[in-house]
């Protein structure tokens, strides 16, 4: 019930498909998605090994709740060791190939070894065989998507696959589903590029069903009338989509502008919500219309288009539709990042992206510090083939967007991500990352808390391991002064533990706008077997978390990897409510070892992995 | 006053809420596969529709059965197929000029949506009244009565 | 008003329900031949594969539905007809007068021209006697020799090879159900057929059915090319006919079966037909030809009633279009799905999947679609056909890829 209690295990070497039950004690300890697929993984592979070597597996994986109605209840997740960051990799994603997986009958999909020649995965229930992807090499992923629904004659078979980006190595691909739903981070679709494995796709028709239906529809229902009466996931996101941050960012001065050399932005309002439902030339706005994924009552998504007047999509026909638009992290990182402000070029970006599979933060905040070396005179024409690659440039931006999405030209590069590339043109320093992994949209010298989620998230840089945003900007579930180091470590630790555990249940972390794990348990627990309170979820959460902490730890990852570049802790910001901060990592680091039951060095101490028994 | 359902694309986030509540009480597991009502999704427009039975006056399906499993629900206007005497000819599934008869491998029966007995559970699910169930002359079926008309063999002779 | 109807298949009773519904008063005598009350034969299969009782297949199931509509029904068969004077004459010379007639008397199956169908064990499979005396002969150990691979054929098969030891099927024309299929979708069937244990004999020619004891049976089937299949049981299954042999010297004009107008009325005044006895407007074709299927069955039933009540209803052709499992294999074949000169296609196969699906176009217009393995939505397929939909730019999508024929016809329809 739930789980469908059933993995497919695809060996690409072998090219063999097998069935094999879930572990279901490990269900019981882990509950599903990130948590038991990292189990799988810890379990299956040594920690040390490189990313893109056969000797890695790739998981594919639903939560329990992933295919019921409960809202939202459609997410799946890569689990892997990350390419971009040689740190445990989890990117989760929406659309609805999640519930397709669940609907064929399995909780997870493990894929190991690497195919002798390119292949795609098609799962028909329990059918489940690779055929030969000669003829979708070399293709994006919307052309291979189409590509196989046509093949197999079914509209209805949802595909996840990689493009050109990660086929090429470009070091931030990402695995793209539904056309433009993305496990976005870390480089997981490079993993999948390794194993020449192009796509998978699957048609299920099982169904799902949970262990308590009256007290599942009860609690379900619940969930979603307070999801519409909650402001943020009734009114704010439907109507104006994660994009609704842009102007609340850019005013509390943590918008993150030109690579981080700023934190406020003066086009922000150019490339926001609001100016995506203003009428352009042609009357119509970018933005057509808002979009769910499978399940969600609150529904996001933003689906839009360039203006066909546009210098990128004037005299290219097939780029003139509708598809996902601007997200914020995107636009932010499309547009602030790089200082561009021309709305139609951060879209057609954002096409890009999603077309030949890349992660569009990891690539605009890339293009963000290239534009800095760049400006700074560490690479110039030669390195660019003769783009002028300046901060404000869309041209630079769109130009680079395709390269990269080839993999080909400076785009090649900007592939690497901004550690390597600025390694490798001598100013490290330049590189605005965690562990390899590029910052999102938010400055931690105006959100403090922040910074510590940066520092400490398993994955790298990345907000959604501990968006504290939530509580020191908009106050939710309570409000908290993001200036302050005070704290901190303990919001922290209880976000990221509390988003271990929903990330682990096949729901989106989008609702923790409106729900905690206390409308969360009774829809999980009515669902699953065994008893499901919303302090076992946290338990599960902390146990999950130390778990990938210890997979780094068993990777080379020590508690100097816990920081920030020097910009962020030395360099004040220079406007804004936040003007003449710095990060305070130092004062809250050592706190967070501490409420973590960590060693000064940041590994969990012994009574820790007893107490959560690791 | 008969009711039926009446779709708003234009509200339709495409989230298929309305898919898993039909088959859950349909199928009594959540399996958008088994849906009577489906959503399309034109994703290069940005459109969603969703799609099901208008319970039509010509009851194409009904009328093609060639064993009387299909029948009319008096009180609600639903075409109802009975399980237990559908042979799974699948006759009406290619009468049916709108393609709201399914074939069901699993079971060898026809599947259609059969309004819930009057309190249809797409519409309870629908989290943006894309879908609701009101009264039959406020549906705008017309246009879809139109179409029913245009396939018509000859029946727009009163009958 | 005295409406004789003479058939009591799907025409025939709607027909009749149709004539009550818009005449309270009028007297309506439905006449049937055979034993039962109205069944339909499309489910005789069923019945044969065990999953329905005969019962199963009536085409009315309410107690007394004929009495309590004040239709009366009653056993005969029809001998001759006097068009002039108003007199259906039935066997052993029974005059029934009308006003207005209704000829529904369906098809009888064709038998192929060789000796030996007098044997015993050697069926057509068309009436509920028929079933029964074939559900008799069926068995783990029985040999069966079917004959003929058409849509009767087809659509009986898999009851046969669910009751039988070994099952062979010989086919005069190159490929299965060569009425509905094209090679492609013909050859798919055949290696489905043969995955399932099922031999399939093709451009095969049954010479004669000999008695001859064995321990495969007691007779055999005798090919052109020499062998011989022996057999417990023989299905015989080439087709059928109209039947208008009562009609000769009615003055009724008649081809293949009885030629009717647009209002399903024949040559003869009062005298109307439907069903698989009617050959009516094509749709596709503009011309006039026999479709023996159970949605125009129906629709002429009630177009052909309606006209009868004096309502000038008209009949604007029947579409041909058939359903049809062969041991699972869902097929669909609608319209000129063989194509029209000047014409387009979108074809999509996958043979290792048994999937096919080709739509052909004139112009913008769908006219005719062949599927295989096709189960959900394939309706609409009808609706664009009939409806005469202009595509316009969907045409370029389904010719790339058919299967978005369901997208296109919600696209067309939900603007």
């Amino acid at each position: 019930m739930a789980w469908a209690r059933n993995v497919l295990r695809v060996n690409l070497t072998e090219g063999t498909c097998k069935n094999e039950p879930l572990n279901m004690d490990w269900a019981q300890k882990y509950l599903g998605q990130r948590g038991l697929a990292t189990k799988y993984l810890v379990e299956e592979t040594d920690p040390k090994v490189d990313p893109l070597s056969p000797d890695n597996k790739m998981i594919m994986t639903t939560g329990p709740l992933t295919g019921t109605c409960a809202s939202t209840a459609g997410r799946y997740s890569v689990v892997t060791k990350g390419a971009l960051t040689g740190a445990i990799a989890c990117s989760n994603s929406g659309g609805f190939f999640g519930n397709e997986m669940k609907n064929a009958g399995y909780d997870m999909i493990i894929f190991e070894g690497r195919a002798p020649e390119p292949v795609y995965l098609l799962v028909e229930n329990e059918n489940a065989r690779l055929i030969d992807a000669s003829e979708y090499w070399g293709k994006s992923v919307w052309d291979t998507e189409e590509g196989i629904k046509a093949k197999h004659q079914d509209p209805l078979i949802r595909v996840a696959s990689i493009g050109v980006a990660g086929e090429k190595g470009v070091k931030f691909a990402c695995v793209v589903n539904d056309m433009h739903r993305a496990a976005g981070r870390s480089g997981v679709g490079t993993v999948m590029g390794s194993k020449n494995l192009k796509a998978v796709a699957i048609r299920g028709t099982l169904g799902v069903s949970v262990e308590d239906v009256g007290a599942f529809m009860q609690a379900t229902a619940d969930g979603k009338q307070t999801l519409a009466d909650n402001p943020v996931t009734g009114q704010g996101l439907p109507a104006f989509g994660t994009q609704v941050l842009m102007n609340v960012i850019n005013e509390v001065g943590a918008l993150p502008t030109r690579n981080h050399r700023d934190v406020q932005f003066d086009g922000a309002k150019n490339i926001s919500a609001e100016a995506m439902a203003e009428p352009r030339a042609d009357g119509k706005p970018n933005l057509v219309t808002n979009a769910a994924c499978f399940g969600c009552t609150i529904a996001c998504g933003r689906i839009s288009t360039v203006e066909r007047t546009h210098y990128t999509v004037a005299e290219r026909p097939q780029y003139q539709i509708a598809s996902g638009g601007l997200e914020y992290e995107a636009a932010w990182a499309l547009g602030a990042a790089t200082g561009v402000d021309d709305l139609d070029a951060l879209t057609f970006a954002n096409f890009i992206c999603n077309e030949q599979g890349i992660d569009p933060i990891s690539f605009g905040a890339t293009v963000g510090a290239a534009m800095e070396l760049y400006e700074e005179g560490a690479i110039g024409d030669e390195q660019t083939g003769g783009l002028e690659v300046r901060f404000g440039s869309a041209e630079a931006l769109t130009q680079l967007a395709e390269q990269c999405g080839q993999g080909e030209g400076f785009g090649a590069e900007v592939g690497l991500g901004s550690k390597l590339l600025c390694e490798k043109y001598g100013k490290p320093e330049l590189s605005m990352s965690v562990k390899g992994q590029e910052f999102p949209a938010y400055d931690s010298r105006g959100i403090q808390g922040m910074g510590l989620a940066y520092a400490t998230a398993n994955r790298g840089a990345c907000h959604l391991r501990a968006y504290t945003v939530s509580s020191e900007i908009l106050g939710v579930p309570e409000k908290t002064d993001p200036h302050v180091t005070e704290g901190k470590a303990g919001l922290v630790k209880a976000f990221q533990d509390a988003t271990s555990a929903v990330d682990s249940t096949g729901l989106c972390v989008f609702t923790t706008f409106a729900w905690s794990l206390d409308d969360i348990a009774p829809q999980v627990n009515a669902a699953c077997e065994g008893d499901w309170t919303a302090e076992r979820l946290l338990e599960v959460g902390e146990r999950i978390w130390n778990l990938e902490r210890q997979y780094n730890t068993a990777a080379g990852f020590t508690g100097k990897d816990d920081t920030l570049p020097a910009r962020l802790l030395k360099d004040a910001a220079k406007t804004g409510p936040a003007e003449g901060l710095t990060n305070g990592l130092d004062k809250m680091l050592p706190e967070y070892y501490e409420v973590r039951g960590w060693t000064a060095d940041g590994v969990p101490s012994n009574e820790t992995v007893e107490r959560l028994a690791l | 006053m008969q009711k039926s359902l009446h779709i708003d694309p234009d509200k339709c986030t495409g989230c298929l809420q309305c898919e898993l509540a039909c088959s859950h009480v349909n199928e009594g597991v959540f399996n958008p596969a088994k849906s009577r009502i489906k959503v399309f999704n034109f994703h290069d427009q940005g459109r969603m529709v969703p799609y099901t039975c208008t319970q039509c006056d010509e009851a194409w399906c009904m009328q093609a059965c060639p064993v009387d499993a299909i029948t009319l629900d008096a009180e609600t206007g639903a075409k109802v197929v009975s399980d237990a005497l559908c042979v799974g000819c699948k006759v009406c599934t290619i009468a049916c000029p709108f393609g709201t008869v399914n074939y069901n491998a699993s079971t060898g029966k026809v599947i259609k949506c059969d309004l819930c007995g009057g309190d249809p559970e797409c519409a309870k699910a629908c989290p943006t009244a894309a879908i609701t169930y009101v009264d039959a002359n406020w549906t705008g079926l017309d246009r879809m009565r139109q179409w029913a008309a245009k396939t018509d063999a000859g029946a727009q002779a009163e009958a | 008003m005295q409406h004789v109807i003479v058939g009591a298949g799907p025409a025939g009773v709607v027909a009749a329900e149709t004539l009550r519904k818009g005449d309270r008063a009028a007297d309506i005598v439905l006449i049937g031949d055979e034993p039962e009350p109205p069944y339909s034969r499309m489910a005789i299969p069923y019945v044969l594969e065990g999953m329905i009782e005969q019962s199963g297949t009536y085409l009315r199931k309410a107690q007394g539905h004929y009495e309590d509509l004040g239709i009366q029904y009653r056993q005969g068969r029809a001998e001759a007809l006097a068009a002039a004077d108003g007199t259906l004459t039935l066997e052993g010379g029974e005059a029934v007068s009308y006003d207005r007639l209704l000829i529904a008397t369906g098809a009888t199956p064709l038998s192929p021209p060789v000796p030996g169908l007098d044997l015993p064990g050697v069926h057509n499979c068309w009436t509920l006697a028929d079933c029964r005396e074939i559900a008799a002969l069926l068995g783990d150990d029985a040999n069966v020799v079917l004959i003929g691979a058409g849509f009767i054929g087809c659509i009986i098969m898999e009851a046969l090879a669910k009751r039988c030891g070994t099952l062979s099927v010989v086919e005069m024309e190159d490929r299965m159900v060569s009425r509905m299929m094209d090679a492609t979708a013909g050859g798919m069937l055949e290696r489905w057929c043969a995955a399932k244990d099922i031999r399939v004999l093709t451009s095969a020619r049954v010479t004669a059915i000999e008695a001859a004891k064995g321990a495969g049976g007691d007779k055999a089937v005798v090919l052109d090319s020499g062998e011989r299949l022996d057999a417990h049981l023989v299905v015989l299954a080439v087709g059928v006919a109209p039947n208008i042999g009562f009609l000769e010297g009615s003055g009724i004009r008649t081809d293949h079966g009885v030629l009717v107008n647009e209002h399903l009325e024949s040559s003869a005044a009062g005298v109307f037909a439907a069903g698989d006895v009617a050959q009516g407007l094509d749709f596709s074709t503009g011309e006039y030809s026999v479709h023996a299927i159970q949605p125009t069955a129906t629709e002429h039933g009630r177009i052909a009633a309606l006209n009868m009540l004096g309502r000038r209803a008209h009949y604007k052709g029947s579409l041909n279009m058939n359903v049809l499992a062969t041991v699972g294999l869902v097929s669909s074949s609608f319209g000129s799905w063989e194509g029209v000169a000047g014409g387009d296609s979108g074809v999509a196969v996958d043979e290792d999947a048994f999937k096919y699906l080709r739509l052909e176009f004139e112009g913008d217009h769908l006219v005719g679609a062949l599927g295989l393995g096709l189960t959900d939505h394939v309706g609409v397929i009808r609706g664009l056909i009939q409806n005469r939909t202009a595509l316009a730019e969907w045409k370029e999508k389904l010719l790339e890829n058919p299967h978005r024929v369901m997208e296109a016809y919600v696209a067309h329809s939900q603007t």
